[in-house]
C-alpha cells in the first residue's frame, strides 16, 4: 500500500509489541490447549477410529490370563514333579508385548530345571516370555523335587501368585486398519433415507424456527399488560432442560390410555381414534387425484424442534427490531404507509441480515443436534437422522468404527453446507 | 344512524372467530378442572360471536362504555345457550348448574373484551386500506399470542399436573387435571417426596449443580483472559481468531462423542464427573470467549490506557477496571453456561454408569427405561426445569442484553 518515495513505518515488530504478542498468546494458551486437547484432537482422532475395526468390547484391554499347577506327585524325598504355568492371551483380538511373568517358589523345594527364557535366583523366578498373539496359550515349565523340609511341612505353591507385567496392544492405536466401516455405512440400505430425513429435518425445523420466532418477536414487540410475564414464557422451552421436555412431549403424545393430546382430539371429535404422533411412519394423502406419503413422526419431530427453538429466533429478532429508529416509521405513517407495507419495505429489510445469521447458525445446529430425536423417537419411524445413525452404529450395534464413520459423513456434510454458506451469504452485519 | 360498512363486516367475521375461539378454550379448561366429559359448542359459540360483535361494533367507538361491554357479553350469554339447545358446554345445565354458569360467563366477557380490543378505534363504517389492516393485525396478533401461549404452556401444563397425579387416575381419564387437595400436601407431592427418598435425587440435583458451578467457574477463568487478548491486545492471528472460534461451536457433539467415550474409557475417565467438568467447558469456552470478547470491546480503551499509565500492570487493569466494568457480560455468560451444562444430556448419558454420580439429566433417562410409574418421571422433569427456569427469569434482562450483545453490535 506504500508509496515508494514516502516514508516507510518500521517493519516487523518492535519490542513492545512482541511483549504485548507474548502476552496475548499467554493468555489463549489455556483455551487453546483445552480446545485442542477436547475438541480437535478428538475431531481427528474420529478419523482415526473410522478406519479402525473397534467394537465398544474391545476397549477393555486384554490381559494375560495364567492357570498354575503342580505335575505329579510330591509325597516322599526326592520325588520329582513340575510346577506348569499356562498363560494364555486374554483377547482374541489384539497382541501383547514384552511379557515379563516373576513368581516365588516354595524354599524348601529344589529346583532341577527351569523353563529357557525364566531365571531364578534365590527363589524368586522371572521368565522373559516375550510377546503374545491374540489368543496365544503357552505353558512353562519348572521341574522341581521334594526335600525333607517340604515333606515335613508341605506348602502349597498357588499360596504365591505369578505376577505379569505386560504392555497390551492397544486396540487405538495399532496399525490395524480396514475401509469395512465406510463400506458397510455407505452399502446400508438405509444410508440414502437417512440423508434424506435428516436433511429434511434441518431445513424445516430452521425455517420453521425462524418464521416462528419472526411471529413472536412480533408480538412481543407489542406493548401490552403481562407482555414480560408471557416473554419469559415463550423462552421457556429453550431454558428447560432437553429431558424434561421431551419427556413431557412423548407423554403428551402418548398413544396409549393416558395421552394427553389423543384424547383431547378424540373429545374435540377432530379424530376418531388415537395416533401414534411419534410411532407412525407416514399416512397416505390424497388432494386433487395426487396421492402422496406424509410421513407423520418425522413432521412431529421438526415440530418439537420448531417449539424448543424459536425463542432464540425471537430474542434476536426482538433485540433487533428495539434498536431500530422510529423516524423513519414516522416518515413512512405521514406518507401514508400501511403497517403490512411498513413491515414489509421497512421491517423485514432491516431484519434480513440477523435473519441470515440465524439462519446460517440454526441451520447447523440442527443439523448436529441429537439429543431431541433421540429422546422422542429414539430413531424409529423414519426419524433416523444421520447423528442418531451414530449413536445407533457406535452403541447399539456396538461397532465403534461404524459409528465414527457415520460421524465422519456428518462432518463431511457439514463442510460441505458451510462452505457454500461461506461463499454465497451476503455481506452481513453480524 | 352510522352507515355500516367493511369494518362492521369484519367485525362480525373476527366475532364469529373468537367466539368460536373462547368457547373452545374455556370449555377445554373446564374439561381439565373438573374431569367431566364437556364439549365444546364451536358453532354455537361462533354464532354467539357474531352476535355479540353485532351489537357492540355497531356503535361508534365511544360509544363502547364497559357497560355495553357487558350488554354484549349478556346477548353472547344468551345467543350461547340458546344455539347449543342449553346446553353451552356440552353437558345439561342441571349438571353442575353454579360452575358452568362461572364458565359461561367467563366465555362470555373474555369474547366480548376480545372482540372490543380488537376493533377499538375502528368502525363501523366504511374505512380505507390503512385501518382496515390495522384490524386484520389486531385479530392475528391477538389470535397468535393465544396460540403461542397455549402451543408453549401445554406440555408444561402437562408436566406439574401429571407429577401431581395418580398414574391410575390418569391412565383411565386423562383429561382430568383436576387436584385432589383434601389428600394434604404429603400425599400431593408424594412422587417428589419418593424421589428423593428413594431414587436418589438429592445427590442427583448436587451432581448437576457440582458440575454446572464447575463448569461456569472453569469457563470464565479460561474464557475471561481468552477474550481480552481477542479483544485487546495486537497479536499476529488475532483476527482470525476473533472470526474463526465461533466455528468451535459448531463442531457437533455426536462426532466428538466416540473418539472422548474411547480415549476417557482407556484413561479411566469415562465414569466421573472430572471427565464432564474437562468436556463441558471445552465445548463452552469458545462461546462465551466470542460473547466477551464482543462486550469488552464495547468498553471505552481509554479507561485501561489511563490505568496503564498511572502504572498499573496489564494483570491489574484486568482485575481493577475491565472486569468490574464487564460485569453485566460476564453474568449472563455465567448463565448461559450454567444453563448448557445444567441441560447437557448426551455426554451424561453416555459417560456416567455410576448411580452416585448421575447428574439429573443421566437420572431422569434412568428412570425413563426402567418400569417407573409417569408421575415420578414427570416430577423428576419439573424438578430438574425449575431451578434453571428461575434462574433464568431472574437473571433474563441480563442474558439477553448478553447474548445479543456480542453478535447483533458487531
Amino acid at each position: 500500500m506504500t508509496h515508494e518515495n514516502q516514508p516507510k513505518p518500521p517493519s516487523g515488530m518492535g519490542p513492545l509489541a512482541k511483549r504485548e504478542m507474548r502476552f496475548a498468546y499467554m493468555l489463549l494458551l489455556p483455551t487453546f490447549l483445552i480446545v485442542l486437547s477436547v475438541v480437535l484432537f478428538p475431531l481427528l482422532a474420529n478419523v482415526w477410529i473410522s478406519f479402525k475395526p473397534v467394537t465398544l468390547g474391545d476397549l477393555r484391554a486384554p490381559s494375560i490370563l495364567v492357570n498354575e499347577r503342580v505335575m505329579g506327585d510330591l509325597e516322599a524325598v526326592g520325588d520329582t514333579a513340575d510346577i506348569r504355568y499356562r498363560a494364555r492371551n486374554s483377547s482374541r483380538k489384539s497382541a501383547i508385548a514384552d511379557v515379563v511373568m516373576t513368581d516365588t517358589l516354595p524354599a524348601t523345594l529344589d529346583v532341577l530345571s527351569v523353563d529357557d527364557r525364566c531365571s531364578l535366583q534365590g527363589t524368586d523366578l522371572r521368565c522373559d516370555l516375550g510377546d503374545y498373539e491374540a489368543g496365544q496359550r503357552e505353558d512353562i515349565l519348572i521341574g522341581i523335587s521334594a526335600t525333607d523340609a517340604y515333606i515335613a511341612n508341605p506348602e502349597n505353591i498357588k499360596n504365591t501368585k505369578p505376577v505379569f507385567e505386560f504392555i497390551p496392544e492397544n486396540i487405538l492405536t495399532n496399525n490395524d486398519f480396514t475401509l469395512e466401516n465406510f463400506r458397510k455405512v455407505f452399502n446400508a440400505s438405509d444410508f440414502w433415507p437417512v440423508l434424506w430425513a435428516s436433511l429434511y429435518y434441518t431445513i424445516a425445523g430452521t425455517i420453521g424456527a425462524l418464521v416462528m420466532g419472526l411471529f413472536a418477536a412480533q408480538l412481543m414487540n407489542m406493548a401490552f399488560r403481562g407482555r414480560s410475564v408471557l416473554r419469559g414464557l415463550f423462552l421457556s422451552p429453550y431454558v428447560a432442560p432437553v429431558i424434561a421436555v421431551a419427556l413431557a412431549w412423548v407423554l403428551l403424545l402418548d398413544p396409549g390410555p393416558g395421552g394427553t393430546l389423543n384424547a383431547l382430539l378424540i373429545q374435540l371429535g377432530v379424530i376418531d381414534g388415537p395416533i401414534s404422533f411419534l410411532g407412525q411412519r407416514a399416512v397416505e394423502i390424497n388432494i386433487l387425484g395426487l396421492s402422496f406419503d406424509f410421513p407423520v413422526a418425522l413432521t412431529v419431530v421438526i415440530i418439537f424442534e420448531i417449539w424448543r427453538y424459536f425463542p432464540l429466533a425471537m430474542l434476536f429478532i426482538l433485540a433487533r427490531m428495539q434498536s431500530m429508529s422510529s423516524d423513519i416509521y414516522e416518515a413512512a405513517e405521514i406518507d401514508g404507509a400501511t403497517p403490512i407495507q411498513q413491515f414489509r419495505f421497512i421491517s423485514l429489510p432491516q431484519l434480513m441480515g440477523i435473519m441470515a445469521v440465524l439462519f446460517l447458525l440454526r441451520f447447523i445446529w440442527t443439523f448436529n443436534k441429537f439429543d431431541d430425536i433421540f429422546l422422542l423417537t429414539g430413531g424409529a419411524a423414519g426419524t433416523r437422522t444421520l447423528t442418531v445413525n451414530v449413536y445407533e452404529q457406535a452403541f447399539a450395534v456396538s461397532n465403534l468404527g461404524a459409528g465414527a464413520a457415520v460421524a465422519v459423513v456428518v462432518f463431511i456434510v457439514l463442510l460441505f453446507f458451510s462452505i457454500i454458506f461461506f461463499k454465497f451469504s451476503p455481506e452481513d452485519d453480524a | 344512524m352510522t352507515k355500516f360498512g367493511n369494518i362492521y363486516v369484519l367485525c362480525l367475521l373476527f366475532g364469529a372467530a373468537w367466539g368460536a375461539i373462547w368457547t373452545v378454550l374455556v370449555t377445554l379448561l373446564a374439561l381439565f378442572i373438573s374431569g367431566h366429559p364437556f364439549q365444546p359448542q364451536v358453532t354455537a359459540g361462533a354464532v354467539a360471536g357474531i352476535a355479540a360483535a353485532a351489537v357492540l361494533t355497531g356503535l361508534a367507538p365511544a360509544k363502547r362504555s364497559p357497560v355495553m361491554v357487558a350488554v354484549a357479553s349478556l346477548v353472547f350469554i344468551v345467543v350461547l345457550v340458546v344455539a347449543s339447545g342449553a346446553t353451552p358446554l356440552g353437558q345439561p345445565l342441571s349438571l353442575y348448574s353454579f360452575g358452568q354458569l362461572v364458565f359461561v360467563v367467563l366465555t362470555a366477557g373474555v369474547a366480548a373484551q376480545s372482540i372490543n380490543l380488537t376493533a377499538q378505534n375502528l368502525g363501523p363504517g366504511h374505512e380505507r386500506r390503512y385501518n382496515v389492516e390495522v384490524l386484520c393485525l389486531r385479530f392475528l396478533k391477538g389470535f397468535g399470542l393465544v396460540v403461542f401461549t397455549i402451543a408453549v404452556a401445554l406440555p408444561f401444563f402437562v408436566m406439574v399436573m401429571m407429577s401431581l397425579k395418580n398414574q391410575q387416575l390418569l391412565l383411565s381419564n386423562p383429561l382430568d387435571f383436576s387436584l385432589n387437595f383434601s389428600q394434604g400436601a404429603a400425599a400431593l407431592f408424594r412422587s417428589y417426596i419418593e424421589l428423593f427418598t428413594q431414587y436418589h435425587f438429592g445427590s442427583y440435583l448436587l451432581n448437576s449443580a457440582l458440575v454446572s458451578v464447575a463448569t461456569v467457574a472453569i469457563t470464565l477463568f479460561f474464557a475471561v483472559p481468552g477474550a481480552y487478548a481477542v479483544a485487546r491486545l495486537k497479536f499476529p492471528g488475532q483476527n482470525f481468531l476473533s472470526r474463526s472460534i465461533l466455528l468451535i461451536y459448531m463442531v457437533p457433539m455426536i462426532v466428538l462423542v466416540i473418539p472422548l467415550y474411547a480415549i476417557f474409557s482407556q484413561l479411566g475417565m469415562r465414569n466421573t464427573l472430572w471427565g464432564l467438568m474437562l468436556v463441558y467447558p471445552a465445548t463452552t469456552i469458545p462461546v462465551a470467549l466470542y460473547m466477551l470478547q464482543g462486550y469488552f470491546r464495547g468498553i471505552p480503551s481509554e479507561l485501561e490506557e489511563a490505568g496503564l499509565m498511572d502504572g498499573l500492570t496489564r494483570l491489574n487493569v484486568i482485575r481493577k477496571i475491565t472486569l468490574p466494568l464487564a460485569l453485566p457480560a460476564l453474568a449472563s455468560v455465567a448463565l448461559y453456561v450454567f444453563m448448557i451444562a445444567w441441560n447437557e444430556f448426551l455426554f451424561a448419558f453416555m459417560f456416567l454408569d455410576n448411580v452416585d454420580l448421575y447428574t439429573l439429566s443421566r437420572g431422569i433417562a434412568e428412570l425413563n427405561s426402567s418400569e417407573v410409574p409417569r408421575q415420578h418421571l414427570m416430577a423428576g422433569a419439573v424438578i430438574a426445569t425449575v431451578p434453571v427456569l428461575a434462574l433464568f427469569l431472574w437473571f433474563e434482562r441480563f442474558l439477553v442484553a448478553g447474548l445479543t450483545a456480542g453478535s447483533v453490535k458487531g
